[in-house]
């Protein structure tokens, strides 16, 4: 109240003799006076008034944007854009198209959100709210305690003691990621035009931390899965599912066919015929089949291209003791004790991804012209130089080389000297006490063996097991008891009985349901990370030792080689090769892979970036999640959620060379 | 930011540098502060500029004063230590003493607490896909009203969905863990529970939509066979270990009805055999259980008030009836709750048997002394009549019993009444038909009703706990007939008539037999020591034009002041909404032992807890709390969940705990058992 006060002398009580006195210098000699007379505005006085400027500003706009009709944005894109196309929930529903098939969905990696039931002193307060999705909120105030909690256990790969944070369950799991970055949410919502609600709709939501046998052991989730789908099949009048899984959930619901199958003490013991009396059609989105190398990269120096890019803009940012925290560490620390993470390195080896000197890919053409990227790290002058590219076969097959020039070089030159045996030891003594208490396997691998490493130069799909195995053995060690990455000679073999093979196709026999039918639903035309050109960091001490080599750009601009990534079609992140090998060729008609001859179709969707910024992420994008906001992908989902088959979808629909690619593969079927 | 001083620097300056010049223009300036004090008949323009901004000026100053001093106190406020003495909470003392999970939990959420989302709606709800209409922040209901309504109701001739609208209970604990923000009601017992273990795979919330009659929740949602298959998958996937379930208020109601209903054979039930519970069930947890209907139930339906809405008609007469923004508050909650089935769920049952008749009732020889309870809190807990009523009652008690059999009469209540009976109302077939176009779009049931017909319901009088559902039919009959559907209210004579296998008899404890289960214990929690609606008084309503319903409590009449009569409404011994007589009875008597009831004998507890106001306001809501949703954070009943989902039985958590007079009103109640 006194403050107030002071306020009203504003208006100057003008007793002022002088006919020359200026109110100007009227003022000056304000603060002489008392308080109470006239001190006209201090600094704490403007600082309010600044505040309440904002704060009003502030109001008014939000009161404007909340008094603005809901549909006005609607108008505004409209005006523009001139009108929008009716989303395919409402389009199919003129047709006709009601809610038949219950829907099961199965989010992939990181997409679905994950809450605390029990943590830390540090994590007070948090219980049942999300560590993972949502805002991300506590990793910017506490982030050493986020991370202790969203970590696992180093031995186990189960819950360290003391935490455990859970998978949230329901569709809100994974309908959007932050809030309003969509998932699954526009596929929801066009289902439920057609008259889709929870009772026909299922997020089978796991912790995507976990391996997949550990879903199971931990929280009974595919125990719950099978349940569910049981009782929605039961409800609906005995109507198969639809199943969509995306991204890894694809790998997650492979596991869960066999499991389903297996007798009860490993598996669920539903017996040979559940698939075929539970499920109508695996509508797989962006599946990457036999892995992506994105996820070796992940584990090996934890970057993506993504984080290169940032890493040569900013250098020294991520690696630096950035406000005490060392944030690539703690991120690759983090990440290896997540053992899904192992599931998506590049199965099928060199058979698949390709040797030294060949490659399924190798005469894929970057040139942006025909591919209508968007990307920026493809130059944009490509269109110069499309002359040179045809000669240039871009040596795929090596996932890892240590340079460019070995990169490139034929493969006669390469004399990689074996790293297998190398000896870690020789451990720097002292980085282990001045790297604080970011631990990293890297410690243990010392000078030596990083040294060892990079005198290999050159690993293609099969060698770099090894080299995981070596650089991160504890996790490799967690990772081989759950996941295999190889090809089966002899199917029959009761070894393969074991979870370990159930979600690599290359080692599992699809269910005996002639009457399933498997999508392969993926975008094309953006492109995806496939081979790496690394080196040394110069300053190996507390950091990664590793790092991708962004400096390496291919010397034509119709080389496929963008700052140290050499890049593929595919969706972003899963290459076409992996999405689309098995559906192509792995279980086309009847083959080992796939005894009862189980329909496979290929969809692929070409990517057209969003016209303008208004219409978001866009309704034709083939972008590896953004995908799942495409009208034409939903529009086929929904079809054959609302019964049709792959036949009355058109079957095949392929923009890319995968069947081209495919016939190289020589892989006995 | 340096932009906007400069501007603010300059809209200051600016006036100032306009007195310069002359002595004309400062004199002129003197003037104006002369006038300002007298007149304002200055018109000069420099003035008007100069006061608008300043006013500005002096608005903005204001708010940032405002918004800084308020963000100084948040961040004084987040910056304090939490270490303020916080009582160990039941989890962590629990956990201590080395529980941990042992039997899943099922957690069956009450009436209106279980939030609702939109599926598909109106083109008014355009942007409100699954968002909550029901439970969280209420926001649609302040931003369009209307549009909120026409979503929440149900067909009044189905009690289903109108066609166009999908609005669906949300699944999980999310469902009913907190009612609105801020509001509890699940989420104490949850992270007590997640303490000593619990976690999503062996707790589950058994949502459905509470606006719906029972079977119809299976009928259009399958929320029934969900529940099925969820406890078996629980009890599969945890060792095949027996659940626990804890049904609360009308949940209760529902709980009962699945548990006929998964025994009952394929067509209408799940076909689950007789022996279902008994190997899938371990203990049921009824609190604050409306097993035999509350009265507030039909004063709901009847005239959309309870003592609260009375209340705040008292104080602010014709707020709620009038037109208030076009919008014609009662008579539009009225319309829809009677489009609700489950309403009809908690009338009162067992007729005058258990409620009393015009001369008799139970719980007749009730003390609503106050000294002699130990009743901490006021009768009106609202916190305005506290204060000033509550001081001069204690001391006094009455010797004269009440009539509590007369849940409804009109007029005073000291009249002696001539009719009684059910009498047959004649109602006309012609409608006034100037009535239902005056009166827009508010539809309920009275306007058909016309003056003749409304004056003889008010003349009958007194309507007990059988002739209420007379009254009832009278002037809702489309709810009651869709009632009589899913609904009953009756004693069973003899239970072995195959009639009783339809489901409409599931819900009523007194028309069906618990299952064959002999070792599954049935608890009934509840809180006692608040003085809970139990009859009503009822008078016209004044103004009696088409907006209006024509009925309301008549809060003027209070009883002396050692009377159970306040404002219109006789008080009982209860947990503000649910009478003991109604939680307590089936467990104290009626299923005690083995009954025609209970033939397999299965044993029940009653365990009643004592209600204790928060002593300040920190409290919150109270850890002693017995009122019907804030018992639901009383550590006491906390514990006691805990310990028989750790696996503790009766005998280990104290058998019975009785502090009300359950046991003698239960002797006055003469049921053959």
């Amino acid at each position: 109240m006194p403050l107030l006060r002071r306020r009203r002398p504003a208006h100057p009580p003008p007793q002022i003799d002088g006919p020359s006195t200026s109110a100007e210098s009227d003022e000056k000699e304000k603060p002489s006076l008392p308080m109470a007379r006239k001190p006209r505005w201090n600094c704490v006085d403007s600082c309010c008034w600044l505040i309440g400027c904002i704060c009003s500003l502030w109001w008014i706009l939000l009161f404007l944007y909340n008094a603005m009709p809901a549909s006005f944005p609607q108008y505004v894109t409209e005006a523009i854009t001139g009108p929008l196309p009716d989303p395919p929930g409402v389009k199919l529903r003129k047709e006709g198209l009601v809610a038949r098939h219950p829907v099961v969905f199965v989010p992939g990696i990181v997409t679905g959100g994950l809450e605390l039931w029990e943590g830390h002193q540090c994590a007070d307060g948090l219980f049942r709210k999300r560590l993972w999705g949502g805002t991300f909120g506590e990793v910017y105030k506490r982030p050493l305690c986020w991370v202790e909690h969203m970590s696992l256990d180093n031995e186990t790969g189960l819950d360290p003691p003391g935490i455990r944070v859970r998978p949230v369950t329901g569709l809100v799991a994974a309908d959007y990621f932050a809030p309003g970055y969509f998932v699954w949410a526009v596929l929801i919502a066009n289902l439920a035009r057609i008259g889709y609600e929870e009772k026909t709709m299922y997020m089978a939501a796991y912790d995507w931390r976990l391996s997949f046998q550990n879903t199971e052991v931990r929280d009974q989730t595919l125990s719950r899965i099978k349940s569910n789908i049981e009782l929605m099949v039961a409800t609906n009048g005995g109507k198969k599912v639809v199943v969509i899984p995306h991204s890894m959930g694809v790998l997650y619901f492979l596991h869960f066919m066999k499991w389903v199958e297996a007798p009860a003490p490993m598996g669920g013991g539903g017996g040979l015929d559940w698939c075929e009396k539970h499920i109508k059609a695996v509508m797989n989105i962006g599946g990457p089949f036999l892995g992506v190398p994105k996820a070796v990269t992940g584990l090996f120096s934890a970057e993506a291209k993504d984080v290169a890019v940032a890493r040569a803009i900013a250098p020294g940012f991520l690696d630096s003791d950035f406000l005490g925290l060392q944030t690539l560490r703690h991120v690759m620390r983090m990440t290896r004790t997540w053992d899904s993470t192992m599931s998506m390195i590049p199965k099928g080896g060199d058979t698949i991804w390709g040797g030294l000197d060949w490659s399924p890919e190798e005469n894929h053409s970057c040139n942006g012209k025909k591919k209508r990227s968007d990307d920026s790290l493809v130059s944009q002058d490509v269109k110069e130089e499309i002359m040179n590219h045809q000669a240039n076969i871009t040596n795929y097959g090596r996932i890892i080389s240590f340079g460019k020039d070995l990169a490139e070089a034929h493969s006669v030159k390469i004399e990689g000297i074996d790293f297998r045996d190398a000896v870690k030891g020789s451990n720097l003594a002292h980085s282990n006490a001045s790297c604080r208490d970011v631990w990293t396997e890297y410690h243990e691998l010392g000078w030596g063996g990083v040294k060892a490493v990079s005198d290999y130069k050159v690993f293609s799909a099969t060698s770099i097991l090894d080299l995981l195995r070596f650089v991160a053995p504890k996790m490799m060690q967690r990772g081989s008891a759950h996941f295999s990455y190889g090809i089966a000679d002899n199917l029959d073999d009761p070894k393969y009985k074991h979870y370990k093979y159930w979600s690599n196709p290359l080692e599992t026999k699809l269910p005996n349901a002639p009457g399933m039918e498997i999508y392969s639903m993926y975008g094309v035309g953006i492109p995806t990370e496939r081979a790496y050109v690394y080196k040394l960091s110069p300053s190996a001490e507390c950091y990664i030792p590793f790092q991708i080599d962004t400096s390496a750009d291919g010397g034509s601009d119709g080389s496929c080689l963008q700052g140290g990534v050499y890049l593929v079609n595919g969706d972003e992140t899963v290459p076409v090769l992996s999405a689309g090998y098995m559906c192509a060729k792995g279980w086309r008609g009847k083959t080992r892979f796939n005894p009862s001859g189980i329909k496979t179709y290929i969809r692929e969707y070409d990517h057209a970036p969003p016209a303008n910024l208004l219409e978001g992420r866009g309704t034709q994008s083939g972008a590896h999640v953004d995908i799942m906001g495409n009208f034409a992908l939903i529009e086929d989902i929904i079809r054959v959620a609302a019964g049709a088959t792959g036949e009355d979808l058109g079957g095949d629909q392929v923009h890319s060379d995968i069947f081209k690619w495919s016939e190289k593969i020589n892989l006995q079927l | 930011m340096p932009l906007l001083l400069r501007l603010r620097k300059l809209l200051f300056s600016q006036p100032s540098l306009h007195y310069t010049p002359t002595i004309t223009h400062i004199n002129e300036h003197q003037q104006h502060h002369k006038s300002l004090t007298t007149t304002k008949k200055n018109n000069n323009n420099k003035k008007k500029k100069l006061s608008w901004r300043s006013c500005i000026d002096c608005y903005c100053w204001f708010v940032g004063y405002l918004c800084t001093t308020w963000w100084l106190l948040l961040l004084l406020y987040t910056a304090l230590p939490s270490a303020l003495p916080v009582l160990e909470s039941p989890g962590h003392r629990l956990k201590h003493e080395g529980l941990h999970a042992h039997h899943p939990v099922v957690l069956v959420p009450g009436i209106v607490t279980g939030a609702l989302e939109l599926w598909e709606g109106r083109p008014c709800a355009h942007g409100l896909f699954r968002q909550r209409l029901w439970g969280g922040s209420f926001s649609e209901i302040l931003k369009r009203p209307l549009c909120w309504l026409e979503h929440m109701s149900l067909d009044n001739e189905t009690g289903m969905d109108p066609p166009g609208i999908r609005v669906r209970p949300i699944p999980g604990l999310v469902a009913a863990d907190y009612f609105t923000p801020g509001y509890f009601v699940w989420a104490v017992l949850i992270e007590n529970l997640a303490r000593i273990g619990y976690e999503d795979k062996n707790l589950h919330m058994a949502t459905y939509d509470w606006r719906l009659s029972f079977h119809n929740t299976e009928v259009r949602d399958q929320s029934l066979s969900i529940l099925k298959s969820r406890i078996e998958l629980m009890v599969r996937t945890n060792g095949d270990r027996k659940v626990v379930v804890v049904p609360h208020s009308m949940g209760v109601l529902y709980f009962l009805h699945f548990m006929k209903w998964v025994e009952a054979p394929a067509p209408f039930g799940s076909g689950g055999g007789p022996d279902w519970c008994a190997k899938h069930i371990k203990a049921i947890i009824n609190i604050g259980p409306a097993f035999l209907g509350v009265p507030k139930a039909v004063t709901s339906v009847f005239s959309a008030e309870t003592k609260d809405v009375a209340f705040a008609r008292a104080v602010f007469p014709g707020l709620l009836n009038s037109n208030l923004l076009g919008f014609q508050t009662l008579p539009h909650i009225l319309r829809i709750a009677r489009t609700w089935d489950s309403m009809i769920s908690l009338l009162p049952k067992g007729g005058e048997t258990i409620w009393g008749n015009i001369d008799w009732s139970p719980e007749g020889v009730y003390h609503c002394d106050l000294a002699k309870r130990k009743l901490i809190a006021p009768l009106f807990d609202d916190k305005a009549f506290s204060s000033n009523r509550s001081d001069g009652r204690i001391g006094f008690r009455i010797e004269e019993t009440t009539n509590y059999g007369r849940m409804i009469s009109f007029s005073s209540p000291s009249a002696k009444l001539s009719t009684c009976g059910s009498k047959e109302h004649v109602k006309s077939t012609q409608t006034i038909p100037m009535k239902s176009s005056a009166c827009r779009e508010t539809w309920t049931k009275f306007n058909d009703m016309n003056e003749d017909q409304i004056r003889s319901v008010a003349e009958n009088k007194v309507y007990t706990a059988r002739t209420v559902h007379d009254l009832l039919r009278f002037v809702a009959p489309k709810l009651m007939q869709r009632a009589n559907a899913h609904f009953s209210y009756g004693i069973a004579d003899d239970l072995d008539d195959p009639k009783y296998s339809h489901y409409k008899y599931w819900s009523n404890p007194l028309e069906t037999k618990l299952p064959d289960a002999p070792e599954m214990e049935i608890y009934c929690y509840y809180g006692v020591g608040i003085p809970t609606e139990r009859s009503y008084v009822y008078k016209l309503s004044q103004s009696s034009k088409c907006n209006n319903i024509p009925f309301q409590i008549d809060s003027s009449v209070d009883g002396n002041e050692r009377d159970c009569l306040r404002g219109g409404v006789y008080f009982v011994d209860g947990d503000e909404s649910v009478p003991s007589i109604s939680a307590g009875f089936m467990c104290a008597k009626g299923w005690r032992g083995k009954t025609r009831f209970n033939p397999s004998g299965l044993p029940t507890y009653v365990r009643e807890y004592w209600h204790r106001p928060p002593s300040n306001l920190l409290g919150g809501r109270g850890k002693e709390s017995g009122a019907h949703v804030d018992i639901l954070g009383n550590a006491a009943i906390i514990e006691d969940i805990m310990r028989v989902a750790a696996g503790a039985n009766a005998d280990e958590i104290g058998g019975d705990q009785i502090l009300s007079d359950i046991m003698k009103i239960s002797e006055h109640i003469k049921l053959h058992l």
